[in-house]
């Protein structure tokens, strides 16, 4: 392995170096200037193509094996105070800085044709969008972070206000406006922590210990960000407008990428960061993701319009990641992770399929098409796989996702996982009645009898997707294996923070048992600098005996079958073991990986 | 002083040089008339950047006080002398093609540029009350002048006189606070008044009423809230490269004595302080994020967004240590680049040679000039903190600063605040690259050489700043420090 080959920096900048070569291109300044556009076009398709090779060799790289950071570059950038310039990837960032490599000229290649006017701001938007994505995913500094967090703002607003639909205007502004209210509390709650750890260094930051009382607020804030880039219910309106209005490569994008930053940050931030205010809000959050999954699939099911559809699908597919991540049991959290790139995969090919029947026919409205498996028969078979996909078909990737985080979510909680589970049927209700009345149905129209099948170049790029839904439907270890160490130490690092907390408390007897967890349940107790039990008691009062002994328990228990007995002696040795609970914890490692694989 | 020599002076080299190229200049422009205007514009331009040369090579980290204690020159005074230049050799440049366009024939005009620069030299260095009253009385009448120099015009006499007779009132304010402070404390000197009031047994309460008058004053030169009712109609009123000089020069300066007064004289008084700044940031950030959401001259709305800015740049005060005195050095240095950049662009948006004011009037000039439309863009990107831009680390440094010293709820305001004003300038934005053009009447993008250089270093200041932060922080945050006791 190339240690000191700043290959994230790499994959960072090249698209922000093949911008300023289209730039410095120049051109005519009004009017098609075919030539200019056509270089322009073919920089930013080699840039990004680069990228996306230099992300290949990342992950073949990328050592799965440990939970560490890898590819690591640390660069003083603020001296004195504490913000330097850290880029590292782990388990769960590669796969995403993986995915923005992927989507991007897939991006370009789909909007070659369709894009006549401003092609050349049209690409460097997209390569500028390249390099904070990329970056975002890489930082391992919070305010490099949330630089290139807000900075993916500028390009997408731009992408949907010029080269959008009829309302583009007012959602590019509501994109806007909302995501950067959201980010704004986000600095805040950034600055507080910066100021109180001494440094911006995200390793650093999630060593440090906050207090009870302020993890609370700083959750908020964190929530207020990443919830509206999720998006959650209900603060998810700008997702329909803004997908609806954009280019297809603008919500393939959004859709792909931009959704899991908010994932993303939950899984950097606030669990690591603030594990005891994340468990505490947990019940909040799996209200919040239910709802979610059930208003939107049916609002989903009520769209004439395919994009608003989709968008909606979006919002409730998101509910299964939140949902996943606020388990904070393996399986929970790696569905999470699945989930967001399989959705990633599958939302992103499903606004590509829905671009092409846009360019031939100029309208989204699902009315104005019917049977197209007649004339297309081609792009029938890829939207049914894309559709399959998206139900959580056993055999493609949204199967993993789904069924991960659900079982994550029966062992928290059933009664919200049983809601959370007739998300899936809705989710096959609404894409069959799209699927019905796009592909099969009766023939509506003439002019839509008459559109052509898949060109070349849509199978080019369509390909990859149909590869990548099946491919990771029935061969999920390949990721499953990369993001389970990561997932392992996240764990495992929130429980060291809750234990050193119980083992101050075990010194006295009768501790756990005897105290009543509603009595747990009040902030006052948060704030108490000895919490004598796990807070997964504090958020779940009715939590199954497994969880109460500790989140590293899990795989064990698992195994243990469900006896109640094994349970009790896991949980009696846990206490037992007291300090030693982290080795146990890395005892446990291999066997839920081991565990996981089976699945 | 018996032994005098030269050194007891040096340090304020600038201003001397300043004041007499002043007085060479008027000669020149008393004896040939108009017809010298080109040779004094560019002997005004020639100065501050020779001002600038040797104010470097003077330029000293040791505090040094001259004239009897009236002035001390310390790292600070010398950081933001620094800036003035700065903020002068672009706003004579910007003015150059304004005068040419024009074809406005007055030698006074750069040589009242010239008067404004030496009292605000002369401001950020004062220690003394009374230096401090005749340099800041010495700018603000060259500043009236300027707002009612197109004397034919209605809107820039009206700008003029409002900006007077508002301007008198805030003397009259100053100067009452000045009285009070002289009865309460029986010295002028910052230092002896900061004597005076650490030894008084108990906080004179006349003290504090004449910080309060004499902060009141000051507010007035920034335009913050509550004194900021002249802003908006001496924005517009007066010439564009006039309101770009007000925008940018005569804020830091004043934000410079109050910072010198807040450390200095009033270091005992903090407490009250800070309330005061707390008041005037939050007014000012929530007055100007939102009374700007109304405008549709541009020139208004950089009023508003100015207002705004001064409120943000206060927060940093809430920290008084180097570091959020430092992070306010920041916040103005980049506010006045950006805000440089801005008037220069909006100086050459133009239609058949008149430059466009009204936003409207904006739509659609991306396609005519994609790269002025762009650089605007990026400067307003950057003014509403968006990153990577320069605007972003200037507005994070003072929200650090307002979170260190313990105000969430401040900072909070504040960000909210900035999110509405996000708005007003997305809209500029949204005008000039989303729409079309509004008239067939077709942009004439005026552009000369000198307003170029404004722009070009704008902009590439801006951008480059996340590249290369620690040159600029370290120099701010030496001159913060040479503010406190070590």
């Amino acid at each position: 392995m190339m240690t000191d080959f700043p290959i994230l920096s790499l994959m960072t900048y090249l698209p922000l170096v093949g911008a300023i070569l289209i730039f410095a291109m120049g051109g005519q300044k009004s009017g098609h200037d075919v030539g200019a556009d056509t270089r322009a076009k073919f920089v930013a398709m080699i840039t990004s193509l680069l990228v996306f090779g230099l992300s290949l060799v990342m992950m073949v790289d990328f050592n799965p094996h440990t939970a560490d950071f890898q590819f690591v570059e640390k660069k003083v950038w603020f001296e004195s105070v504490g913000i330097s310039y850290h880029m590292g990837v782990d388990g769960i960032s590669v796969f995403f800085v993986l995915l923005s490599a992927f989507l991007t000229p897939i991006c370009l290649l789909a909007s070659w044709f369709s894009v006549h006017t401003r092609v050349r701001e049209y690409m460097i938007a997209f390569l500028l969008l390249e390099t904070f994505m990329i970056g975002t995913f890489c930082a391992l500094d919070a305010v490099l972070f949330y630089v290139f967090f807000e900075a993916v703002l500028i390009p997408m607003f731009i992408i949907i206000g010029v080269w959008g639909g009829a309302r583009r205007i007012y959602s590019a502004f509501k994109f806007f406006l909302y995501t950067l209210l959201g980010s704004v509390l986000m600095l805040v709650a950034l600055l507080t922590m910066i100021i109180q750890a001494g440094t911006a260094d995200i390793p650093t930051l999630m060593a440090t210990e906050f207090s009870s009382q302020m993890q609370l607020w700083l959750f908020l804030a964190f929530f207020a960000s990443f919830a509206v880039k999720m998006p959650m219910w209900p603060v998810h309106t700008w997702l329909p407008d803004a997908h609806v209005e954009a280019p297809t490569a603008g919500s393939v994008i959004l859709a792909g990428v931009l959704l899991k930053m908010g994932g993303y940050g939950f899984l950097r931030f606030s669990l690591p960061m603030l594990p005891e205010a994340s468990e505490f809000f947990a019940p909040m959050i799996f209200v919040l993701s239910v709802v979610a999954i059930i208003y939107a699939s049916l609002v989903a099911l009520a769209q004439q319009d395919m994009k608003k559809m989709i968008a909606y699908s979006s919002v409730a597919h998101m509910g299964f990641v939140t949902l996943g991540i606020f388990t904070f049991n393996m399986q929970g959290i790696q569905g999470a992770v699945f989930q967001m790139i399989s959705h990633g995969v599958i939302s992103a090919a499903l606004f590509l399929a829905i671009g092409v029947v846009y360019d031939r026919l100029h309208t989204r409205d699902l009315n104005r098409y019917g049977n197209l498996s007649k004339n297309m028969p081609l792009y029938a078979v890829v939207f049914v796989i894309l559709m399959l996909g998206s139900v959580g078909l056993p055999a493609t990737s949204g199967f993993v996702g789904e069924f991960l985080s659900l079982l994550g979510a029966f062992k928290v909680n059933h009664v919200i996982a049983t809601f959370a589970a007739t998300g899936v049927v809705l989710g096959a209700a609404y894409m069959l009645l799209l699927t019905r009345k796009l592909v099969f149905g009766p023939k509506i129209n003439d002019d839509a009898a008459q559109m052509t099948d898949l060109s070349l170049r849509e199978k080019i790029y369509f390909l990859p997707f149909i590869i990548l839904v099946l491919w990771l439907g029935v061969a999920p270890a390949y990721v499953l294996d990369r993001i389970a160490p990561s997932i392992e130490q996240l764990m495992s690092h929130m429980n060291s923070k809750v234990h050193v907390r119980m083992d101050v408390g075990y010194g006295q007897p009768n501790v756990g048992g005897a105290e009543s967890p509603q009595a747990l349940q009040s902030p006052q107790a948060l704030q108490a600098p000895q919490v004598p039990n796990t807070l997964n008691e504090l958020s779940e009062p009715d939590v199954s005996p497994e969880m109460s002994s500790g989140l590293p328990k899990e795989g064990q228990a698992q195994e243990n079958g469900a006896e109640p007995v094994g349970r009790g002696q896991d949980k009696a040795q846990d206490r037992a073991q007291g300090n030693n609970s982290r080795a146990a914890q890395t005892h446990s490692g291999p066997q839920r990986t081991h565990m996981d694989h089976k699945k | 002083m018996t032994d005098w020599n030269l050194s007891l002076i040096s340090p304020i080299m600038p201003e001397i040089f300043l004041s007499a190229m002043a007085l060479l200049l008027v000669m020149v422009g008393a004896l040939k008339g108009d017809k010298s205007m080109g040779f004094v514009t560019y002997g005004v331009i020639a100065s501050f950047v020779l001002a600038g040369g040797i104010l470097y090579s003077v330029s000293d980290t040791r505090p040094f006080d001259t004239l009897n204690g009236m002035l001390v020159v310390n790292g600070f005074s010398n950081v933001m002398r620094g800036l003035i230049l700065t903020g002068m050799v672009f706003s004579s440049l910007l003015s150059l093609n304004w005068l040419r366009q024009n074809n406005f024939m007055k030698f006074e005009f750069p040589l009242l540029y010239l008067f404004s620069a030496i009292g605000l030299l002369f401001m950020v260095s004062s220690n003394h009350f009374l230096a401090l009253y005749v340099a800041l009385e010495l700018s603000s009448l060259s500043l009236y002048v300027l707002a009612a120099i197109k004397r034919d015009h209605l809107d820039s006499t009206e700008a003029g006189l409002k900006y007077f007779i508002l301007g008198a009132l805030s003397s009259g304010l100053l100067l009452f606070g000045i009285s009070l402070i002289y009865g309460y404390t029986g010295s002028l000197n910052f230092s002896e008044v900061n004597a005076a009031l650490v030894s008084a047994q108990m906080l004179p309460v006349g003290a504090i009423i004449g910080m309060v008058f004499i902060l009141a004053g000051l507010v007035f030169k920034i335009s913050a809230v509550p004194f900021h009712m002249w802003t908006p109609d001496v924005y517009q009123g007066a010439p564009t490269p006039v309101t770009a000089f007000f925008a940018i020069v005569p804020k830091i300066a004043a934000f410079a004595l109050i910072i010198r007064l807040m450390t200095g004289p009033f270091a005992i008084l903090n407490d009250q302080f800070i309330q005061i700044i707390i008041f005037v940031s939050v007014a000012s950030m929530v007055v100007g994020a939102f009374a700007g959401l109304l405008q549709s001259n541009f020139k208004r709305l950089l009023a508003y967004s100015s207002i705004a800015n001064m409120g943000f740049a206060l927060l940093g005060l809430l920290y008084n240590v180097p570091e959020g005195v430092g992070s306010v050095i920041l916040y103005l240095a980049i506010y006045m680049v950006m805000t440089a950049g801005v008037f220069g662009i909006l100086m050459s948006i133009q239609r058949r040679g008149v430059a466009l004011e009204k936003i409207e009037d904006f739509a659609g000039f991306a396609q005519y000039s994609p790269l002025l439309a762009y650089s605007l863009a990026v400067l307003l990107f950057s003014m509403s903190g968006i990153p990577p831009m320069a605007g972003f680390f200037a507005k994070f440094f003072v929200f650090q600063a307002a979170v260190g010293a313990g105000y969430f709820n401040v900072a909070v305001v504040g960000v909210l605040a900035s999110v509405v004003a996000a708005y007003y300038y997305l809209r500029v934005i949204k005008l000039m690259i989303f729409d079309k053009p509004n008239s067939d009447m077709a942009f004439t993008p005026m552009c000369q050489f000198s307003q170029l250089i404004v722009i070009v270093a704008s902009v590439a200041a801006v951008i480059l700043f996340t590249f290369m932060p620690n040159q600029v922080m370290h120099q701010a945050l030496e001159a913060a420090q040479s503010l406190f006791p070590q």
